[in-house]
């Protein structure tokens, strides 16, 4: 038996599970953006400032969905702050989740900075305050803060994998590779958003046809690390066996991975593809959780 | 100031299953009923308690190994937080909520603690859970409070068959070998679980005599520090990076200049 089964289940459910999917998609985007920003040409600036968006405003709601799951929200920055000896930072660089929320904090920062330059570059902004800073940036700090914002955005969208992986709870801390998966599908995830999105900001179809390209090897990528991480599981792989081994197959390797590399190999419809790209990634946060979570009832029923 | 190690040594040969521990837990650390103390039985042996955690930090386990009604016996062990030397529960504390004290045991500090509850999933015995009332991650003090003013903890105290003996660990750790010893002359096959200071999680400050495996008990064989996967697992993921990001600029850079040379295009710049 996986000495992992005698651990107790956190109770990270919904709130979480939305969390790692809207982080992951924020720092896909924010890491394509950031790509685009420094390789890209002319053209792909439409996307390059919509990967910026999608980033501010995932950060956003990610740090809002962190906190309302926290059993204390209002002491959600004892995360930051030593609370017995202000103004001492709290910090742990072992800590996936001390190390997160300096992340996710940073992220917010930059993505935001990012986005404004952004919204400099197109004319958007109106507010002097927000104008000075967003023309700072649009003025020589673009790449910089893009580039910034990029590979925080790569962290984000992987750590969470990482936080799971340094547990004592099956599935999660049974095998290595959930870091590697959830980077990848962050990346499919934030592709297939900036599919969607950037194609109402003025993304030219050229622009936009590249993105899927990409998207078809992220979802290359994300399946080989799903088999990787199914088959490392060993032993303890028998508990897809039931629904969540159903959703796992059928929702994330069917209509997660499969089905928009087949449509992006027929040259249909981008943006259908996007959506089952996004149910996909979606479905493997949910499954990732709920298999492992699960247990926890099992130990309990068994008076474990 | 430092004091010297102090822990549990729970000889579970001689518990009787009187749940006494688990009521003096209850009553000097003042931890509410569960389900507004409406008991639900659980139909497992005697065990309605069922498992430890914010509400219940002291945990006397029933095992039945029956072949027959007159074939078989009855293990009791009373289970609690085991104030590892490497606690995994303190190493990923994002708050600095969960101390070490000078007594070598492992304590959170419920005014610090946020309710995140990571140290739930990091700690391999499944002690920690979130205790409802006050929302934070609860778990044993090793009656901290007592301990400070020279007072041993509530459920050694309450022990009626000294099945839970409460001391210096360098002491406790003599007489257990003793009593394995004794058992073994009497043909019991007894083993101490987490004495050994160079074992797993450098030895548990709270130790078990068994006289079957771990697993049986609800321990596991092996228990491990959540970090012992951290570099595997952000070597793989920095890995991965490094193949998306390269995929991603030589795909989207190749491919712009694809376009550029092709029909209409003014070639690569």
């Amino acid at each position: 038996m996986s000495d992992m089964f005698f651990s107790g289940a956190p109770h990270w459910t919904w709130l979480i599970i939305l969390y790692f999917f809207v982080g992951g998609v924020a720092g896909g985007a924010s890491f394509l953006a950031a790509v685009l920003d420094w390789f890209g040409g002319p053209e792909d600036r439409p996307v390059a400032r919509t990967g910026y968006n999608v980033a501010a405003v995932g950060a956003i709601v990610s740090g809002a969905l962190l906190t309302i799951d926290l059993g204390r929200p209002l002491r959600f920055w004892h995360m930051l702050f030593q609370s017995a000896n202000l103004p001492a930072l709290m910090f742990k660089g072992w800590s996936p989740i001390s190390f997160g929320a300096w992340a996710i904090l940073l992220f917010g920062l930059f993505s935001v900075l990012a986005a404004l330059g952004g919204m400099a570059e197109e004319g958007r902004l109106h507010n002097p305050t927000l104008r000075a800073v967003g023309g700072a940036v649009h003025g020589g700090l673009a790449k910089l803060v893009g580039g910034v914002t990029g590979l925080l955005g790569i962290f984000i969208a992987g750590y969470t994998g990482i936080l799971l992986s340094a547990t004592n709870r099956p599935i999660w801390a049974d095998g290595p590779w959930l870091g590697a998966l959830f980077l990848a599908s962050g990346v499919s995830t934030g592709a297939a958003a900036l599919i969607l999105l950037a194609a109402r900001r003025g993304a030219t179809e050229q622009s936009l046809a590249r993105l899927s390209a990409f998207d078809t090897k992220a979802l290359v990528v994300e399946l080989l690390l799903l088999v990787l991480f199914v088959a490392s599981l060993g032993a303890v792989s028998k508990v897809w066996l039931g629904l969540w081994g159903l959703v796992l197959l059928v929702g994330v390797v069917g209509f997660g991975i499969l089905a928009p590399l087949r449509m992006h190999a027929q040259g249909r419809s981008l943006a259908g593809a996007a959506r089952l790209v996004l149910l996909g990634g979606f479905l493997l946060r949910l499954v990732t959780i709920f298999a492992s979570e699960g247990i926890e009832h099992y130990r309990v029923a068994a008076g474990m | 100031m430092k004091s010297q190690a102090m822990g549990f040594f729970t000889d579970t040969t001689v518990c009787i299953g009187c749940k006494a521990c688990e009521v003096a837990c209850k009553e000097w650390n003042q931890l509410p009923a569960e389900n507004g103390g409406v008991r639900e039985m659980s139909g497992d042996s005697y065990d309605n308690t069922r498992r430890l955690d914010g509400i219940h930090w002291r945990h006397v386990r029933f095992i039945e190994q029956f072949k027959g009604p007159y074939d078989g016996r009855w293990l009791m062990m009373s289970d609690v937080c085991k104030h590892c030397v490497q606690a995994g529960c303190l190493e990923v504390c994002p708050t600095g909520a969960i101390i070490r004290t000078q007594f070598d045991t492992v304590v959170i500090q419920s005014d610090v603690c946020n309710g995140c509850r990571a140290c739930i999933a990091a700690c391999p015995f499944g002690v920690i859970d979130i205790n409802p009332v006050s929302g934070t991650a609860q778990k044993c003090t090793l009656c901290y409070d007592r301990l400070q003013v020279g007072l041993e903890p509530a459920c050694s105290k309450a022990c009626p068959t000294d099945s839970i003996q409460f001391g210096a660990i360098s002491e406790l750790r003599t007489r257990a070998e003793k009593r394995v010893a004794q058992l073994k002359s009497q043909g019991v096959d007894a083993q101490l679980y987490g004495a050994d200071p160079t074992g797993a999680l450098g030895g548990l400050n709270s130790f078990y005599l068994l006289v079957d495996k771990p697993e049986v008990y609800g321990l596991p064989r092996h228990p491990e520090l959540p970090s012992s996967n951290l570099a595997k697992s952000g070597g793989l993921s920095v890995a991965s990076a490094a193949v998306l990001g390269l995929l991603a600029v030589v795909g989207l850079r190749k491919r712009r200049m694809d376009d550029m040379s092709g029909p209409g295009g003014g070639g690569p710049s």
